[in-house]
């Protein structure tokens, strides 16, 4: 059947803020599927409240919602727009679940609103636990015994039942905690009892334990005429017992047999079929290492992260194929866009080795648990290309951006050989790593083998790269011969690495090898194993055999660094900004070359940009790209700090640099140059020194006056930005991080004002200032973590004219053109500058959506040379909109344990919602209502939990009168007894500034979801949205065509 | 020991070479599948050609005992780009490199293989020569395999009869893979394997209740002088023919064949059902493609088209039971997707016999 006739308009349901476990994989879903669907002239609604984005972009979508995903919006939404049908599978678990309940409370048939894609029926069946093992059973199909328990009777029952090892999973646990594997009777009494007492529900899920199995999963796609097909099938390296997402993966499976793949391929198909999903599924495997025996794991009936790493694994663009089915084509009509002459009715070949390796958190979280288990941990991850698998995982490794020499990591190099093995068996974050260290350390790969379950196939790979890491010891500079260096490049070795070991430049490493004639080639991902001649510019680099990139000449190249795996601090922000920079490179007729590693993202979908090149950001692999393709230079102000790192190596090596150079970087990134630089504009920055030893951090800490803001850095990381209200505090705080504290260390003085943040353009001469958020929370909460409100709602015009001026003077000071941002603190009645990023920042996205201005496109024609008056005719401040937009940081507290939510001048959220409201305290209210299971009072009831710090009672009696006033009543004592009650709502926790105290109390409310306020104004906003009463739905399209008054 | 792959247009190709043979002729083909190099190298129908492994790694499970599709390795080469030799799997006796050894067969490791797979797609199959010298490089000695007799090295000297059951099957082997015997076993066959050039008389003789016509190697043309006794045969019995046996049929009922610039050879290559729309994933191993225009007057009309390039996949016969596959259902490599079409055929096998009996 062609496409459904009677599809007019569409309502997309996007996944919103970026957590842990749903990050920008939706947003390169939902874009192909906005984009599908506009294609074929439907008119399609969106709703995301996630401004990052570029779904939420005019271009894909024709009505944009930036509302609370909730039944209620939608519902709204639904009633305003009259869809025809609803696409979900697209927006991830929020997607899924809200379709659910839209179809289960009866709305989509009041509306008529047909959901297209897969039916009810067949995602009830895959989601709801017990449909889907019923449907298994049907099919004859093996999935573990599992059973609810509420007792410890109940878990030893079953386990009798069905034998050891038993995995224990506790239910509604902060990141997993207190599951774990069981292998016999004792065992499983302690876990099952701490497990218990650990849920807030008291329930565990255990289940027979297949721990140690091959994970295999597969890609699979159907459409409405039963044609089924199978995009590509993965390996876990890690196996079955530490999640997908927090796993190595490689891509296709590599120790898999014909007839094991095609077995479980056909029963990925048999299940597709069965479940009746019209779209994409992905399906997970437990395959037993040593027999054909396998079971299900879980059957996901939606594209997800796995379906984004399998679409860029393959060249093959799933969600975009989804959506086309969903309208009704089939997939023998829709051409396969990577060749452009076959169809898509067919399955990938891969000629290559795909390696993915997760990115996480805790070099931000430092005391959160990083244990791996059964529950996700990682915030992004990155993907490897190469034609073996040691360069493979040694260009995914490079890719992390994590703190490594080649493939060590520092702070394992002094770890025992115990020490190391506890890494590995317990399995945290640093496995690949201790592994390494112990295979230099002469153990064997069966002893590892025998401890952890990965196949040896994998380890001798490891073992491979530890053989030639002792190789390239043993040789130098002078020695080497040509085929040895080819072998070490042909394995994925830096010339920088190199270079360390033999203790020469990387420089001149690469000199050698290009006298030797050894360099890069790259080749095509062309989903047909070159079957067939691809259309597609989708290249990654391999160090043997021939070009496949047929260069052009006809345009001028240009070069766009990505921003890599998405990490806290730096989200799909960056993500946006590439995608913008490259569209707009190709309206200005160049050839817009992107470089990225990410495959969640947009900018590597190979659609973005004119040539997409899937690799490593550091200075050899990007180097290696500008010798082949001579681009006029690089944009790095568009790929956060991953991107700014890389001027140095590049401006050496005489590469053009659009905009900025790594005088103006070191300017602003050295505090004792920013300081100068600060003075020479004369605008006034907080007072900061630099310490070299502890007496010397001491003084003039003093000199400065306490509290001080002390910013350390640590040789193998640590926790970031403490405050020190006394001499006391800082001597403790230098004695207990003595070990770690590499000095020196940067001490400010603490300026808690108001915190104000601003975008603007510049050509070095005109400023425009694209807009200027207010932040609720004071500074020493980090802008990230912090509530923000633009336009501002308490700063005068004078400040306001100040802001202009100091950045005005700044501007023109600095080498810098394109975009930049600035923070300032409002402090005791004077302005001051906290840091200058020279780049675009988290707000950017937000501004050129709310004001519909392309800033991006801006930023390139500023950096390509025009006048800032050619190209926006406006200077000084952006035009104030008829609309208030609050943007909210999302945390990801649920999946990680041993984090203290209170808010620091450390950055932890990892997402960001926004809400739009020409009243205030509407926008709040809405915003407090998109935090699912956050902090929200709006229409809660109960009992509140307050410990305030003595500095802060005064202050706080009015908020608890309002409190009361409300109907809630205040607790002051009996916690323990208050955080099990069902009553508790909220806990407010205000310790003194720079303090820790309470952490226990958070932290425990955090396991019983139970929403946490530790600064006042934030609760303070939480009480205005509380007593809005007006209601508002527009789009954003509808917003800024209006013309309201501001209400506050 | 360096070796070289040299096309016939000149072009040379590096790699290691695995094996104590010095020189090999064939023609050159490529692989894209990314599992079952075993199956590949030990189906017949490879027989004569050297066979370029798209996927990269290749030997990562090792050999086993269970998965060749005949005795002993058929491919006149082996040509990877990483040797991946440990073989790590359970159920591993063998490495690749040891069994090609075992074998005869050439392996010929880390070379450019995309490189040589897009020289294939731009110039076609071609003739190539593996050596280790090449000063000794001489095209005019063998000739090419359109024109070798192929069949008669692989299929068997004498019958073989397998399995019991109510329904007696000829076999009739040009070069038969083992999982298609194992597919008609498993539908409870008796099966008698033939060799390919018996006689119309030899095989009414066995009284089958249906003839399978196999794969095998090489250009079906050099078979002409069978054809007359394969199209009484099938007009006889219920006939299947897969790949070569589908090619031979087509020729016997008068249409033509061709040679494609570069075959069909991999598991993922999309065959649409002409009927049902429905768009199968084959698994594919040929060089020859019966013309569709050549099918006028023989009785077939095409029942499966290749998506990609509209190739015909197979045929159904009008009047008579007879179900001709360009593509592999017996899988092995690849998917089974298709797999049905065996109880198909022993379904038409049947029908045909109730139609026996109650005539
Ligand atoms: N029975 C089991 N025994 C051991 N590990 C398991 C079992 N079931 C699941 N796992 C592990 O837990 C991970 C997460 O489980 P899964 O059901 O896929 O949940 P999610 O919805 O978070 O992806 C899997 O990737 C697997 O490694
Ligand atoms: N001297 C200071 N006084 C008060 N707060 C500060 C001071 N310096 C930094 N902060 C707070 O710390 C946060 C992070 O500092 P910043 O210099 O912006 O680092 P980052 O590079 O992580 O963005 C700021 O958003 C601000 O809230
Ligand atoms: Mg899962
Ligand atoms: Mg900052």
């Amino acid at each position: 059947m062609p496409k459904q006739e009677q599809l007019h308009t569409v309502l997309v349901i996007g996944s919103g803020p970026i957590v842990i476990g749903q990050a920008a994989e939706f947003d390169y879903a939902g874009t192909q599927a906005c984009l599908a669907l506009k294609e074929e002239g439907i008119k399609v609604i969106l709703v995301n409240n996630n401004p990052a984005t570029v779904m939420t972009d005019e271009a894909c979508a024709d009505v944009v919602y930036f509302e609370p995903l909730t039944v209620n919006s939608i519902k709204q939404i639904i009633d305003k727009e009259k869809p025809d049908g609803l696409l979900a599978t697209l927006g991830g678990q929020t997607g899924l679940n809200l379709a659910l309940a839209l179809h289960d409370q009866g709305i989509l048939d009041e509306y008529d609103v047909e959901l297209l894609g897969t039916p009810i029926d067949s995602i009830k069946k895959g989601e709801d636990r017990e449909a889907f093992r019923t449907l298994m059973n049907e099919l004859n199909e093996p999935v573990p015994e599992s059973d609810i328990v509420n007792t410890v009777e109940g878990a030893i029952t079953f386990a009798e039942k069905v034998g050891y090892p038993i995995i224990v999973r506790p239910a509604y646990t902060l990141g997993g905690a207190g599951g774990g594997i069981a292998s016999d009777e004792p065992e499983l009494l302690r876990i099952i009892k701490g497990g218990l007492a650990l849920s807030p529900i008291n329930q565990c899920l255990i289940e027979k334990s297949i721990a140690g199995f091959k994970e295999i999963e597969y890609e699979v796609m159907r459409d409405d005429n039963d044609t089924c097909i199978t995009i590509c099938n993965m390996e876990n390296i890690d196996p079955v017992g530490i999640h997908t997402g927090d796993s190595i993966v490689v891509a296709p499976s590599q120790t898999l047999t014909d007839i094991e793949y095609q077995m479980l391929r056909s029963v990925s198909i048999k299940i597709i079929r069965a479940l009746g999903i019209v779209g994409g599924c992905n399906i997970q495997f437990a395959l037993d290492p040593y027999s054909k025996t396998y079971y299900l794991i879980e059957v996901n009936p939606r594209v997800s992260r796995s379906s984004a790493l399998a679409s860029k694994a393959t060249g093959y663009p799933i969600a975009r194929m989804a959506a086309k089915l969903s309208i009704g084509y089939q997939l023998h009509e829709l051409i396969n866009p990577v060749t452009g002459h076959t169809y898509a009715s067919f399955e990938p070949a891969l000629d290559y080795v795909v390696v993915k390796f997760p990115r996480w958190p805790f070099d931000k979280l430092v005391h959160a648990e990083r244990q791996l288990g059964t529950q996700m941990k990682a915030t992004g991850e990155v993907m490897a290309i190469e034609r073996n698998l040691e360069a493979g995982i040694q260009k995914a490794v490079r890719s992390l951006e994590i703190k490594v020499e080649g493939l060590t990591l520092p702070s394992l190099k002094k770890m025992t050989e115990s020490e190391l093995w506890d890494l590995v068996i317990k399995a945290d974050d640093r496995r690949f790593f201790a592994i390494m260290e112990l295979l230099r350390k002469g153990i064997s790969i069966n002893d590892v083998h025998e401890a952890t379950q990965i196949n040896l196939f994998f380890l001798n790979a490891f073992h491979n790269l530890v053989v030639l890491e002792n190789q390239i010891k043993n040789n130098t500079l002078n020695s080497v011969t040509k085929n040895e260096l080819s072998l070490y490049k042909t394995n994925g070795f830096q010339d920088h690495w190199i270079g360390m070991v033999w203790g020469v430049s990387e420089s001149a490493i690469r000199q050698k090898r290009k006298l030797f004639g050894i360099v890069p080639r790259y080749k095509m991902v062309d989903t047909c194993a070159g079957e067939f001649t691809a259309s597609t510019s989708y290249y990654y680099s391999s160090w043997s055999g021939e070009e496949d990139v047929e260069l052009t000449k006809d345009k001028k190249k240009i070069i766009i660094l990505g921003s890599g795996p998405i990490r806290i601090g730096q989200g799909i922000e960056f993500d946006y900004c590439s995608v913008h920079g490259a569209l707009s490179l190709n309206r200005l007729g160049y050839e817009a070359i992107i470089i990225n590693n990410n495959p969640e993202t947009v900018s590597t979908d190979y659609a973005t940009a004119d040539r997409l090149y899937f690799e490593p950001l550091t200075v050899e692999d990007v180097l290696n790209i500008i010798d082949l393709e001579q681009p006029e230079g690089v944009v790095v102000g568009l790929g956060g700090q991953t991107a700014i790192s890389l001027v140095e190596g590049l401006e050496k090596a005489g590469v053009h640099i659009y905009g900025t150079t790594i005088k103006t970087i070191d300017q602003l990134e050295d505090r004792g140059k920013f300081y100068e630089f600060m003075n020479e504009v004369n605008v006034p920055h907080i007072p900061g020194v630099t310490a070299e030893n502890s007496q010397e951090a001491i003084q003039k800490a003093i000199d400065i006056g306490f509290p001080v803001l002390i910013r350390p850095s640590y040789v193998i990381g640590g926790q970031g930005m403490m405050i020190a209200t006394s001499k006391e505090e800082l001597e403790d705080i230098l004695a207990v991080n003595h070990h770690d504290l590499a000095y020196p260390i940067l001490i400010d003085a603490y300026y808690p004002g108001i915190e104000l943040e601003v975008d603007v353009l510049t050509d070095g001469e005109d400023i425009y200032i694209a807009g200027l958020f207010e932040q609720v929370e004071k500074a020493g909460v980090h802008s990230g973590d912090s509530i923000a409100v633009t336009p501002t709602y308490s700063i005068s015009d004078s400040t306001k004219e100040l802001i202009l001026q100091y950045t005005k003077q700044m501007a023109n000071g600095m080498n810098l053109r394109g975009i930049f941002n600035v923070q300032f603190v409002h402090y005791k009645g004077a302005l001051y500058v906290i840091e200058i990023n020279p780049r675009a920042s988290r707000t950017v996205p937000i501004l050129s959506k709310i004001n519909g201005e392309p800033l991006i496109e801006y930023t390139i024609d500023l950096l390509l040379g025009k006048k800032l008056k050619e190209i926006t005719k406006k200077t000084g401040f952006a035009p104030t909109p008829p609309f208030y937009t609050v943007k909210a940081p999302v945390f990801s507290y649920q999946k990680l344990s041993g984090v203290d939510p209170i808010l620091e001048a450390e950055m932890k959220s990892t997402g960001e919602l926004i809400s739009i409201s020409s009243d205030l305290n509407e926008a709040f209210k809405k915003t407090f209502e998109a935090l699912e299971g956050g902090s929200s009072l709006v229409g809660s009831k109960g009992s509140i939990f307050i410990e305030v710090d003595e500095s802060y009672l005064q202050e706080f009696e009015k908020y608890k009168q309002v409190l009361l006033d409300e109907g809630f009543t205040i607790i002051e004592d009996e916690f323990d007894q208050w955080i099990h009650s069902n009553e508790a709502a909220l806990l407010i926790s205000l310790p003194k500034a720079g303090y820790k105290t309470g952490m226990d109390k958070r932290i425990e409310a955090l396991k019983q979801r139970v929403g946490v306020i530790t600064e006042l104004t934030t609760l303070d906003v939480m009480l205005k949205g509380n007593e809005s009463t007006s209601s508002h739905l527009l789009s954003i399209e509808e917003w800024r065509a209006r013309t309201s008054e501001l209400v506050q | 020991m360096k070796g070289y792959i040299v096309l016939e247009t000149g072009e040379i190709f590096e790699g290691e070479l695995l094996g104590d043979q010095k020189q090999v002729h064939g023609e050159i083909v490529f692989f894209t599948g990314m599992t079952g190099y075993q199956e590949v190298m030990t189906d017949p129908s490879f027989k004569g050609q050297m066979v370029v492994f798209t996927y990269p790694l290749i030997g990562n499970y090792g050999v086993n005992h269970l998965d060749h599709e005949s005795k002993h390795s058929q491919a006149a080469a082996i040509i990877v780009h990483q040797l991946s030799n440990q073989g790590y799997h359970y159920d591993a006796n063998n490495t690749l490199s040891d069994c090609c050894k075992e074998n005869g067969t050439p392996l010929l490791t880390g070379v450019d293989t995309r490189a040589i797979v897009k020289r294939i797609r731009e110039k076609g199959d071609m003739r190539a020569i593996l050596t280790t010298d090449l000063k000794d490089v001489d095209f005019t000695i063998i000739p090419n395999l359109a024109d070798q007799d192929v069949v008669a090295e692989v299929s068997i000297p004498k019958k073989i009869e397998l399995g019991s059951g109510d329904h007696h099957i000829v076999l009739l082997d040009f070069g038969y893979k083992k999982s298609i015997v194992d597919q008609l076993l498993e539908l409870k066959c008796k099966v008698t394997i033939m060799p390919y050039d018996s006689s119309f008389e030899e095989i009414e003789e066995m009284k089958p209740d249906g003839v399978l016509l196999s794969n095998g190697p090489g250009n079906p043309k050099k078979l002409t002088d069978l054809l007359p006794s394969i199209k009484k045969i099938a007009i006889r019995f219920p006939t299947l023919g897969i790949c070569l046996g589908h090619q031979l049929l087509a020729l016997a009922f008068g249409a033509d064949t061709e040679k494609l610039r570069f075959g069909h050879r991999g598991a993922n290559q999309p065959v649409i059902d002409c009927v049902t729309n429905k768009v199968y994933m084959t698994s594919q191993n040929h060089s020859y493609v019966v013309k569709p225009q050549s099918l006028e007057y023989t009785g077939f009309t095409p029942k499966f088209i290749n998506i990609n390039d509209q190739s015909i996949e197979g045929l159904l016969h009008k009047e008579l039971p007879i179900i001709t596959l360009q593509f592999h259902p017996e899988a092995h490599p690849g998917p089974s997707d298709s797999a049905h079409y065996f109880t198909d055929f022993i379904e038409m096998v049947e029908k045909k016999g109730r139609e026996k009996t109650y005539a």
